[in-house]
C-alpha cells in the first residue's frame, strides 16, 4: 500500500456526476470501480465505460464520542481503520482490507464483513446513512450520521449487498465502536459435525465470543472484550491458547490462509449455523460459528444450491468459475420482478452496473 | 395520540395465513386500502384505520412456531407479542434483545413494521439487527420469503427495506429472530444531577471511557416525579436530571464496568450515585423508566410523545431549546429517552379538550423536530412517521429524496393500496393518493 502515491483526499462528487450524465446521455452504461480489490470477485461481469471513483476520499466528519464516522466511498478502508484506532475504536465488522485496497464504498456495495459478524454485524447493520447518485443523476441522501433513525424507507441498508447498482455510492457514515480491551484464541482438535455443534452450543453460552471457525480438524474461538470477561471465560472453558493468532484471524479475515489459494471456482455458502455438515463438496473452511462456509471445484450450481435450501441459506460463486453465467442463488418470479422493479425506482435507465449482480437485473 | 381517530370501512380478523391471502387478493382486486394492524401500540398514528379500507388485525396470529436453542432463533406470527418471545426463550438461557416499552403488548409483526428499538439498542441494536428472516405477503397477495436462516441473502436486502416500511409494501406473516443467550448479570447505576446539561455531559464521559452500555437512560425533573409517583422506583425527586446506566455481560466485566461508571458520574458532578443490590432492586429502577409515558398520563389529560434523534453532543443545547419552547408555547414538558442513543422522547402535556392547546403542542412538536434536524439529527428514531411525522419529513429530505421513496413504494404497491396516507408524503403524481393526508387531519 506503500508502493504508489496516495492520492489526495477530495471531493469529485461533481465529477462523478459529471461522468454519469455523459454516460446517460450517450446512452452508455458505466461499471463503478473503487480500489478494484473485488473486481473479479462477487459479482458477475459487467460491461461498461469504467466510473472511477477512487479520487473520491476522504474522511468527512468523524467524531469518537458520537461513535460515528462519515468518509468518502473511495476512502481505503486502511485510511479509516487508522483514524479510529488513534480513537481506541474499530470498524466491528472487521472488513477485509485486500492489500490496503479496499474502499468505504466497495466494501459497502458487496456488504463484505469478517469473522466477527456474527456477534458485531456486518457493514449492513453498522451503515446509518449515504450519500449516493441514482440512475438519473440525482445526488440524494438517505439516513443520516444518529444511530437511530426510522424517517423513510432503509435506502443506506438496501445498498449493502447491491454492488452498486441502485447508486455510486459518494458518502457513506457508519456506527463504529470500541476496541476490544483484549483477544484471545482457544483452539481444540476435532471434527467439522462436532465443531458445527460445539461452535453453536458456545455461542449460546454469555461469553465475549468473537469468532469460531474450523478447519482441517482443529475449531478456533476467539474471544474479545474486557479482560476480566475474557480471563474469565477461558478459565471456564480451558482448551489450548493459541500464540500469534493475529496472523489467523487476519488470514481468515484476507482470504490467504493456504484453503484459498486454489484458483479455481470458490463457492461461499451462507447458511443457518447449525446445519449439518456435508461432506460431498471436498474440503470446508467453515466460519462465521457455521453460518459461512467455503469449498472449492467444478460443482453443478444447481446440486449446491439445493444443498444451501436444504441448509436454510444460499451459495454463491464467490470468486473464479464462468461469471458470464449467474453467480447467485436463483430468485423466483415473484421475487425476480419486484428486484426488477426495485432497481428501476433507482436506474430507469439501467445504466449502473447493469449484470453485475444478476443477467435480468 | 389521541388527535388521530378514524373508522374503518370494515375489520378483518384472520385467523391463518390463507386468510390473509385471501383478504388481500380481493382487495387487489376491488381495489381497496389494506391498513395492517398488531397490538395497535404504535405511537405515529401509522395504523390509524383508513375510512375507505379494510383494517388487517394481525392479532390472531399469535403462535411461537419454532425455537430452534442450537441455531439461537425463533420463528414467529405476526400477533406474537415482543415479550412473550423472550419469556418462551427463557428456559434455554436465550432472548430477544429489542425491548419497547410496550413490550408487554406490542407485537413482533408491528415491531418489523416500526423497526422498533427500546433501551438496549446502543448495544443490541434495532429490530433490524436481530431478525433473520419474513414470510411476506406482497400487495397481490403473493408469499415472499425474504432473508434467510443465514446471515444474509442473494438479491437486494428486502429485508432492510420491509423493516421499519410501516405496512406501505407488504403484509408480514412470519418473522424469525436472533435470541441471544441472556447475560449472567446485569446491574443499574443511577445518577442524580442538578441540572440537565450535567447529565447530558456525563452520558459522553461514559463512551469516550470506550464502554457501551446495554442502557443509557434519562429522564428529566417532571418526569422523574411522575414516575416516582407511579412506581415508587426510589428515584431522587430532587434531581433535575437522572441517567440510568445498565451493564451487563460476565459478573467479573460487570464489577468491573460498575464501579468505574459509579465513578465517572461522580466525576462527572453527580449528585448521588446508586447501584442495584439485586435483581429486585434493578427491575424496580428500570420500572419507573418503562412506566414514565402512563405517569405522565396521570398527571396530564393528554400528551404529545415525539421521537427525534440527535448527535449525544448536542443534547444539552437541545434539551435547554426544548424548555425555552416549553415556555413560549405555556406548556409543559417531560423529558424521558434513550440517552446513549441520542434518541429524545419529549412529552408535550396539554388538554385535548382545549383546541388552542392542541394547535400549540402541534405547533411545540414540530418546532423540536425541525431542531433535531437542524442539529444533525432526524424526526424519528423509533416510533415511525406514521400520519403524525408526515409533514415534517420534508424538513429531513429534499424533494427529489421524497420522489425516490415514492419510487420504491410504487415498486411494491404501486396502486398504493398498503396502508395509504402515511409514511411516505406523496408530492405529486397522483392527486387522489395526495388527497389522502388532507382528508385525515384534524382541524
Amino acid at each position: 500500500m506503500t508502493e504508489r502515491p496516495p492520492l489526495q483526499n477530495q471531493d469529485r462528487s461533481e465529477h462523478i456526476i459529471n461522468a454519469l450524465q455523459q454516460a446517460r446521455d450517450a446512452r452508455n452504461s458505466v461499471y463503478i470501480k473503487g480500489g478494484g480489490s473485488k473486481q473479479h470477485l462477487i459479482g458477475r461481469n459487467c460491461n461498461g465505460t469504467i466510473l472511477d471513483i477512487s479520487g473520491h476520499r476522504g474522511i468527512v466528519d468523524y467524531q469518537p464520542q458520537e461513535l460515528v464516522i462519515t468518509a468518502r466511498a473511495g476512502t481505503p478502508l486502511v485510511d479509516i481503520i487508522a483514524a479510529l484506532e488513534n480513537e481506541g475504536q474499530s470498524l466491528s465488522f472487521e472488513p477485509p482490507l485486500f492489500s490496503g485496497i479496499a474502499t468505504l464504498g466497495g466494501t459497502l456495495a458487496c456488504n463484505l464483513s469478517g469473522p466477527a459478524r456474527p456477534w458485531s454485524g456486518s457493514i449492513r447493520d453498522m451503515v446509518l446513512g449515504v450519500r449516493l447518485i441514482n440512475g438519473k443523476c440525482e445526488q440524494l441522501n438517505f439516513g443520516g450520521k444518529v444511530i437511530k433513525n426510522v424517517a423513510g424507507y432503509d435506502v443506506p441498508r438496501l445498498q449493502a449487498g447491491a454492488l452498486g447498482t441502485l447508486g455510486v455510492l459518494c458518502e457513506v457514515s457508519l456506527k463504529v465502536l470500541p476496541r476490544a480491551n483484549k483477544t484471545l484464541t482457544l483452539c481444540y482438535d476435532m471434527s467439522a459435525q462436532e465443531a458445527v455443534q460445539y461452535m453453536n452450543q458456545k455461542a449460546g453460552q454469555p461469553k465475549p465470543l468473537s469468532g469460531a471457525f474450523w478447519l482441517d480438524g482443529r475449531v478456533y474461538m476467539r474471544l474479545s472484550g474486557a479482560t476480566s470477561a475474557v480471563d474469565s471465560t477461558v478459565k471456564q472453558w480451558g482448551g489450548e491458547i493459541l500464540a500469534s493468532d493475529e496472523t489467523l484471524w487476519r488470514q481468515l479475515r484476507e482470504m490467504t490462509l493456504p484453503f484459498f489459494d486454489d484458483q479455481g471456482a470458490l463457492w461461499r455458502f451462507s447458511v443457518q449455523s447449525s446445519a449439518k455438515v456435508r461432506h460431498d463438496f471436498g474440503t470446508t473452511l467453515i466460519d462465521w460459528c457455521g453460518a459461512q462456509r467455503w469449498v472449492h471445484g467444478d460443482h453443478a450450481g444447481e446440486v449446491l444450491q439445493q444443498a444451501a435450501a436444504e441448509a436454510g441459506g444460499h451459495v454463491s460463486l464467490f470468486r473464479g468459475g464462468d461469471r458470464n453465467a449467474e453467480v447467485r442463488a436463483p430468485l423466483n418470479s415473484v421475487e425476480q420482478v419486484l428486484q426488477q422493479r426495485l432497481k428501476k425506482s433507482f436506474d430507469p435507465d439501467g445504466i449502473l452496473n447493469p449484470g453485475r449482480l444478476y443477467s435480468w437485473l | 395520540m389521541t388527535l388521530y381517530s378514524e373508522l374503518p370501512l370494515l375489520v378483518v380478523l384472520p385467523e391463518t395465513v390463507e386468510q390473509v391471502q385471501h383478504v388481500l387478493r380481493i382487495c387487489h382486486e376491488l381495489n381497496v386500502p389494506v391498513v395492517a394492524r398488531g397490538a395497535g401500540t404504535g405511537l405515529s398514528a401509522g395504523a390509524m384505520p383508513h375510512p375507505e379500507g379494510i383494517l388487517l388485525c394481525l392479532s390472531k396470529l399469535d403462535q411461537i412456531l419454532d425455537i430452534d436453542i442450537l441455531a439461537r432463533t425463533a420463528r414467529a406470527q405476526p400477533g406474537v407479542s415482543n415479550l412473550s418471545i423472550s419469556d418462551a426463550a427463557a428456559e434455554h438461557g436465550l432472548y430477544y434483545a429489542p425491548d419497547p416499552s410496550s413490550q408487554i403488548a406490542c407485537t413482533i409483526g408491528g415491531n418489523v413494521s416500526e423497526n422498533s428499538g427500546g433501551v438496549h439498542c446502543l448495544k443490541y441494536g434495532l429490530t433490524v439487527h436481530n431478525i433473520l428472516s419474513l414470510e411476506v405477503l406482497t400487495v397481490e397477495g403473493e408469499k415472499l420469503t425474504i432473508g434467510s436462516m443465514g446471515l444474509d441473502s442473494p438479491g437486494y436486502d428486502l429485508m432492510a427495506l420491509l423493516t421499519g416500511s410501516e405496512g406501505l409494501l407488504g403484509i408480514i406473516t412470519e418473522v424469525t429472530v436472533r435470541l441471544l443467550p441472556l447475560p449472567e448479570l446485569a446491574q443499574v447505576i443511577m445518577a442524580g444531577f442538578n441540572n440537565v446539561s450535567t447529565a447530558g455531559n456525563a452520558v459522553g464521559a461514559i463512551i469516550a471511557e470506550g464502554i457501551i452500555p446495554a442502557g443509557l437512560e434519562m429522564m428529566d425533573r417532571l418526569a422523574i416525579q411522575a414516575a416516582e409517583d407511579f412506581a415508587q422506583a426510589g428515584y431522587p425527586r430532587e434531581a433535575a436530571a437522572i441517567l440510568l446506566c445498565e451493564v451487563d455481560g460476565t459478573s467479573e466485566e460487570v464489577a468491573q464496568h460498575t464501579q468505574k461508571i459509579a465513578r465517572l458520574f461522580e466525576q462527572h458532578g453527580a449528585t448521588s450515585v446508586t447501584i442495584s443490590r439485586d435483581e429486585t432492586q434493578r427491575a424496580l429502577l428500570w420500572k419507573g423508566r418503562k412506566a414514565a409515558f402512563p405517569a405522565i398520563g396521570r398527571i396530564s389529560p393528554d400528551y404529545y410523545c415525539m421521537d427525534g434523534t440527535i448527535p449525544r453532543s448536542q443534547l444539552s443545547f437541545v434539551l435547554n431549546e426544548i424548555y425555552r419552547l416549553s415556555e413560549q408555547y405555556a406548556l409543559p414538558v417531560a423529558n424521558v429517552f434513550h440517552a446513549g442513543d441520542g434518541n429524545l422522547h419529549p412529552l408535550i402535556m396539554f388538554d385535548a379538550s382545549d383546541s388552542t392547546a392542541i394547535h400549540r403542542a402541534e405547533e411545540f412538536g414540530a418546532k423540536i423536530l425541525e431542531l433535531s434536524v437542524r442539529v444533525g439529527g432526524c424526526i424519528t428514531g423509533e416510533h415511525g412517521v406514521g400520519i403524525e411525522k408526515l409533514s415534517q419529513m420534508t424538513n429531513q429530505f429534499t424533494a427529489q429524496e421524497l420522489l425516490q421513496l415514492e419510487d420504491i413504494k410504487h415498486a411494491f404497491d404501486p396502486a398504493l393500496n398498503l396502508n395509504p396516507g402515511k409514511g411516505i408524503p406523496i408530492l405529486k403524481r397522483c392527486q387522489e393518493y395526495r388527497a389522502l393526508p388532507a382528508r385525515h387531519q384534524h382541524d
